[in-house]
């Protein structure tokens, strides 16, 4: 099982000429993950490591059926990308592009969602089902197969406490990074339902950040979740009104606090670890007492 | 991008929204000049880019021109919330009769704008929304499909306002949805917004925060830019693209990724210190952005001890070790760094950081866990 993505995803790279796009293929294509064809408008006909690149998304999917795409277009050309992959009948839209502006993403949430299409970030490291398919830019090495699900705002940390469980011989189903922007388009609820469902995953990591109130939002459906939840909120120390790097972890008026967050999230009953270390921790206690 | 309540009430204007006359001085004889020109009854604002300038003594009236002098002669140069005033906006003083709201802002938990309207305005917005919720109403505005004439009528019905200022403020809250959809704002925001003694509805303060991911589809907007209210650590950060904070603390933080900053600085205040900065030197930084990561640290005069936690994803760990070298090769650096070193080519960067401590007097301590790193340099700041 795992989610959104497994060793039967067959993928399209969308800005898979430029150099962040050919950089992360090979490293995709070496996890084995299935990446059949490329596209960036003006350079159809070449190819990217053995992998065909088409002018247009519609080209790419009528020629190899794909049923993903992940993006490496630039920020001005991200919308118009994710669009496109949609209106070409793509259901797994996956955007690693930073600093979208949010006008364009706000179109773009609604687009996706009236089609019915999952779209990951934009501004996220990506998906990784372990050992079976990884569209993102994650380092594979740090994760080991197993049940523990983790859905995260952050990348870095996320790669910290992957790695913190894999010491622990923990290991994971599918590790999603849903980005660090202000509208994205996949909340922590609809992920925490696909794992809720997922036959592989058994217990889920959340790890979130000062801001907005999705995870407040969570906390309303862990509270009917049968699977436990562990969560580590980044930003305590954050102070309000500033911008801490990513667009998504400001704090304004008090609303969005780690505060607010880890209070949310404890009410029910939800384990939120100190430090990333802690939250490992945790997470092997649980798995211990079975 | 937050532009000064001066440079939105200019565009506000465009859009055919009522301003008071006003001008923006730079001195004590600007203020002298346009305090006559407006017949001596003023009102001086400061310009800073933080909230709560009145109760922080940074919006005064004057009722000469005299009176308006002396008042400039404090305003400029007092600093309010850590920003110096070098601007006053005069403008006449009016005679209002009724303050409201005004507001459109992102709303991320709804995917679109939320049209915001008050029939008390002046204070801040979040405070009336916990004393008077119900004098609060709002609408949420889809994005593709815009504002429409009911929404307004809506709000304006929910929020108890007369009716016979109904027109007028559809009007304006038109002007507004048009202001940000051209500017590309996140915000675009009235309060308060004012009824004079005439009936006349005018902008009192203005405030609009354009996207900074869409300045390059608005290249005019660029020179609005006040870099004269950013610290000057943080402007030169931003010159060599590092997402930097400055804080109060004296432990200097560097890190890669912003969720990662953010829980360094959060691990060192559980272990009791302070952290003096957020930074973020980015995914698959280069030796050169770690370089300058640590000078611009090392210009902090509070910073004690530097704490830098890396964890090498995409980051290649010798990359990081090199550019640390370099920084404290170049700039002779004494402030102790305590360095935590881990993911890709994590054994390569820890053998050039061992070579470089045997050879030089650098103060570098390498720990294994961020845990532990956070420890050090608490303990050495101490």
């Amino acid at each position: 099982m795992a989610i959104i993505i497994d060793e039967k995803t067959t993928a399209i790279v969308q800005g898979i000429t430029g150099s962040q796009g050919r950089f992360h293929t090979q490293r995709m294509l070496a996890y084995g993950t299935r990446i059949v064809a490329g596209v960036t408008p003006g350079k159809g006909g070449s190819e990217v490591f053995g992998v065909p690149v088409f002018d247009r998304v519609k080209e790419a999917v009528d020629e190899t059926g794909a049923d993903a795409s992940i993006i490496f277009v630039p920020a001005p050309f991200a919308g118009d990308a994710i669009a496109e992959a949609v209106d070409a009948g793509i259901k797994t839209i996956i955007c690693i592009t930073e600093g979208i502006p949010v006008h364009d993403e706000l179109k773009i949430y609604r687009k996706v969602k009236e089609r019915d299409a999952i779209l990951i970030g934009p501004n996220c490291p990506g998906v990784m089902s372990v050992g079976k398919s990884h569209l993102g830019i994650m380092p594979p090495h740090i994760f080991m197969e197993g049940d523990v699900g983790i859905v995260s705002r952050s990348g870095t940390l996320t790669y910290q406490i992957a790695h913190n469980l894999t010491k622990l011989g923990v290991g994971q189903s599918t590790v999603v990074g849903i980005g660090g922007d202000r509208i994205i388009g996949t909340s922590f609820t609809e992920i925490l339902k696909m794992f809720e469902e997922d036959e592989q995953t058994e217990i889920v990591v959340l790890i979130g950040e000062i801001g907005g109130t999705d995870e407040e939002d969570a906390a309303k459906f862990i509270e009917g979740m049968e699977k436990p939840v562990v969560a580590y909120i980044a930003g305590i120390t954050a102070p309000p009104g500033k911008r801490m790097g990513h667009a998504g972890a400001i704090i304004e008026g008090g609303k969005g606090s780690a505060e607010s967050k880890i209070k949310a999230l404890r009410e029910v009953g939800v384990e939120v670890g100190k430090t990333p270390m802690e939250v490992a921790e945790i997470v092997k206690r649980m798995k211990s007492r079975g | 991008m937050r532009l000064h309540e001066f440079q939105a009430k200019q565009i506000f204007s465009q859009y055919g929204i009522k301003i008071a006359r006003g001008k923006l001085a730079r001195n004590i004889e600007d203020v002298k000049k346009i305090a006559e020109e407006l017949g001596g009854k003023v009102v001086l604002k400061s310009q800073v880019l933080v909230g709560g300038r009145g109760k922080a003594g940074g919006i005064k009236l004057a009722n000469s021109v005299e009176e308006a002098v002396e008042i400039a002669k404090n305003m400029f140069g007092m600093t309010i919330k850590g920003h110096r005033v070098d601007k006053i906006y005069v403008e006449e003083q009016l005679n209002i009769i009724k303050e409201m709201y005004v507001g459109l802002t992102l709303d991320r938990a709804n995917k679109g704008f939320a049209l915001i309207v008050s029939s008390v305005g002046g204070m801040d917005i979040e405070e009336i929304a916990i004393k008077h919720p119900e004098k609060i109403a709002s609408v949420t505005i889809n994005p593709i499909f815009g504002l429409w004439d009911y929404q307004i009528r809506e709000v304006l019905y929910l929020s108890k306002i007369p009716r016979e200022y109904h027109k007028e403020l559809t009007k304006i809250i038109k002007s507004l949805y048009k202001i940000l959809v051209d500017y590309e704002a996140e915000l675009t925001e009235i309060n308060p917004l004012a009824i004079d003694e005439n009936g006349e509805i005018i902008a009192v303060d203005a405030r609009l925060n354009i996207d900074e991911n869409a300045l390059y589809r608005h290249p005019e907007l660029k020179d609005l830019k006040d870099y004269t209210e950013v610290d000057e650590i943080e402007r030169l950060a931003e010159e060599k693209g590092l997402n930097y904070v400055k804080l109060d603390g004296d432990i200097g933080v560097i890190a890669n990724g912003a969720g990662m900053s953010m829980a360094t600085m959060d691990l060192i205040y559980l272990e009791g210190g302070k952290p003096a900065n957020f930074l973020d030197v980015g995914g698959g930084a280069s030796s050169e952005a770690v370089k300058n990561a640590i000078n611009i640290i090392a210009m902090d005069k509070n910073v004690k001890v530097i704490f830098m936690n890396i964890f090498g994803g995409i980051t290649r760990c010798d990359e990081v070790a090199k550019g640390l070298i370099e920084a404290f090769d170049e700039s002779k650096i004494s402030i102790p760094l305590v360095l935590r070193l881990a993911g890709t080519n994590e054994d390569e960067g820890k053998e050039l950081i061992e070579e470089f401590v045997k050879r030089s007097d650098a103060k570098i301590i390498v720990v294994e866990t961020m845990e532990e790193g956070a420890k050090k340099a608490v303990e050495l700041s101490k």
